[in-house]
């Protein structure tokens, strides 16, 4: 094995070509998850996290694409890569839940099918050795009664076991890297925890890295061993979780700490209102010149408006893109 | 569940024709070609001759059982063909599209264009008559319906969360879309298949009618009502029973496919569950 990190992302940027131009979608992008590691992406909908994950599975299509940077599995480039070895990667490598576990799964094949496919289609095994071994995946995901259970359809299962087999599917070829992209926004509070926990356990079992990616800051810095905090395109605030709650660094990453309730406070118990940050996203077409945030910005002075932030290394460890950082 | 009348009559219709053609050498009185006797030319419906005879004294009965196996080979082979060429290039198109949806699209609007019994007069003339000849004729003509429904179903699927996933899993072009695509749109394309299996029934005897199908004396439908042609008023039987033998076959297919198309109806299903 080599000292390469797993995944490494180097000044990505995604250009979207709405047939007269092409804007970036993101840029700048930058961050690395060694083996084993677990590493989230947060942001408000549509700052581009979804498409930063497609970009490193290599399936950005049209009207996206890569416009710039590079993307590093192991060492290797991903895009220099043909497209079948791209393939080969993708399921077996790197695997991936998705934001809709309700229609990810094919409502006329029977689940345990859908699990086996992945060892004919990734591991050369015959029907019968993976319809066995789909059996065993769906135990290792805790859905009792696996033997009767892969016969069943989706539309037989409940949301959270759906869940369950997606993340049996996922982790079936032992990949190095989930990709997990809101995996649980469309479950109930408790099945998430669940889901959540039975992701994690398994994952640091096998030693698979994870990137989970939410617009919740609370679930992933709870995941998360470190966080990327991504506003409109950029990453502004890279920290370990811990630090992410004791001293965010950035104006945005400030705002949304403030808005999440905490235990016990006033806010979770519903007596005021969480402090919510005003103003809204840019659009994609419309971003504001120097630092995105700074129409949002109550520290933003003139220089904000101009010039684009750097991003700067903080003492107690992290990443920040501000002029004015705490 | 329950069950439509129109799904068990067709049913029953179509399992009929298909039991009469599968039984036909114990059905059979006769021999439907050797047995001509020129002494029992042109009997009418009887006790020993059930649907009369004709000029040569072969019994139409008979030769209406033995007919049951070249209409149906003909519906049911010709009907798959189109359903495997139209699938095959609809459904690629819809999930490819690009310059291949291009060209199948421009294909299906010639085909939409040229009514397909002429464009399959001009396959039989140029192949000559024959029952493969007919089975390609018909087989090549008619799927355009179907190529127009798969390529709409690869459409919309295209966008679904499973179809994607696959691709995340990183199935393959070919087996996303016979394990993703194609079960998800078979419900439709059965339907239509079912109905175009009418269609080739009735084309084959339009075909044979006019004397470019299997070739004589082995007896089709078409074939026997064309050479029925001259008798119809002095020997109706000689048309009707071929006719009706048409009829109710093709009746059966329609009845059948508007039930199937009741049942498997994404929207209709989904009211059920
Ligand atoms: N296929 C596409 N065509 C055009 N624009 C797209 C496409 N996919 C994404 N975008 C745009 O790219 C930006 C980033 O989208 P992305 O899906 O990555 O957001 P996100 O951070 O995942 O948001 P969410 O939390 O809602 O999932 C959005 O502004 C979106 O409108
Ligand atoms: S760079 Fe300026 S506008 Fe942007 S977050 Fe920092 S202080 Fe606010
Ligand atoms: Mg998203």
């Amino acid at each position: 094995m080599t000292g390469a990190p797993l995944i490494e992302v180097e000044d990505l940027r995604i250009d979207l070509d709405d047939g007269s131009r092409r804007v970036a979608a993101v840029e700048g992008i930058s961050f690395r998850i060694d083996r084993g590691e677990t590493f989230g992406l947060v942001g408000e909908s549509g700052c581009g996290k979804s498409i930063t994950a497609l970009a490193l599975i290599g399936l950005l299509r049209q009207p996206l694409s890569i416009g710039g940077g590079a993307i590093r599995f192991e060492g290797r480039e991903i895009q220099q890569l043909s497209a079948g070895r791209q393939r080969e990667l993708r399921g077996n490598r790197i695997a991936m839940i998705f934001q809709e576990p309700m229609t990810a799964l094919n409502p006329v094949s029977p689940v345990g099918r859908q699990i086996a496919e992945m060892f004919v289609l990734h591991k050369g095994k015959s029907w019968r050795e993976a319809n066995q071994l789909a059996v065993e995946a769906l135990a290792s995901v805790r859905v009792p009664a696996p033997e009767r259970r892969v016969k069943d359809y989706p539309h037989q299962l409940s949301g959270g076991m759906r869940q369950r087999v997606m993340i049996a599917i996922a982790l079936a070829c032992g990949p190095d890297l989930l990709i997990a992209d809101e995996p649980t926004t469309a479950l109930d509070v408790t099945v998430q925890a669940e889901i959540i926990e039975l992701m994690r356990n398994l994952c640091a079992e096998r030693g698979t890295a994870i990137l989970m990616i939410s617009h919740d800051l609370g679930l992933v810095a709870n995941v998360c061993r470190r966080v990327a905090v991504m506003y409109a395109g950029r990453i502004v605030e890279e920290r370990g979780s811990a630090d992410i709650f004791r001293a965010p660094s950035h104006p945005y990453t400030q705002g949304l700490v403030a808005s999440l309730p905490r235990l016990g406070s006033r806010a979770a118990l519903g007596r005021t209102r969480l402090k919510e940050i005003a103003g809204v996203v840019p659009a994609i077409t419309n971003f504001p010149h120097g630092c995105r945030f700074n129409p949002r910005c109550a520290h933003a002075t003139d220089i904000c408006r101009t010039t684009v932030p750097g991003t700067d290394v903080l003492e107690a460890g992290g990443l920040v893109r501000c002029h004015h950082h705490a | 569940m329950k069950l439509r009348a129109n799904l068990i009559i067709g049913g029953a219709l179509f399992a009929l024709a298909i039991l009469v053609g599968l039984l036909a050498p114990w059905l059979a009185h006769t021999d439907p070609v050797m047995d001509a006797n020129l002494l029992n030319a042109e009997e009418p419906p009887s006790w020993t001759w059930w649907f009369g005879t004709d000029d040569q004294g072969r019994d139409i009965y008979s030769r209406v059982v033995y007919g049951a196996r070249v209409s149906l080979t003909v519906g049911i082979v010709s009907q798959l063909i189109n359903s495997v060429i139209g699938v095959a290039l609809g459904l690629s198109a819809g999930y490819w599209g690009g310059w291949w949806d291009d060209v199948v699209n421009g294909l299906t609007n010639v085909m939409l264009a040229i009514p397909s019994l002429i464009f399959a007069l001009a396959i039989m003339a140029v192949l000559g008559p024959g029952l493969t000849s007919l089975l390609i004729a018909l087989g090549l003509t008619n799927w355009s319906f179907t190529c127009r429904i798969a390529r709409a179903s690869a459409l919309s699927l295209r966008s679904q969360g499973y179809v994607q996933a696959a691709t995340v899993l990183g199935y393959g072009d070919l087996r996303i879309m016979t394990t993703q695509l194609l079960p998800n749109m078979l419900g439709p394309i059965v339907v239509i298949g079912t109905l175009g299996m009418g269609s080739a029934v009735l084309s084959e005897a339009a075909l044979s009618f006019l004397g470019l199908g299997v070739r004589p004396p082995f007896p089709s439908w078409g074939s026997m009502l064309s050479d029925a042609r001259d008798q119809i008023t002095t020997a109706p039987w000689l048309s009707v029973f071929p006719g009706l033998a048409i009829f109710l076959t093709v009746l059966g297919l329609n009845l059948l496919g508007d039930g199937l198309r009741d049942i498997l109806d994404p929207q209709s299903r989904s009211r059920r569950t």
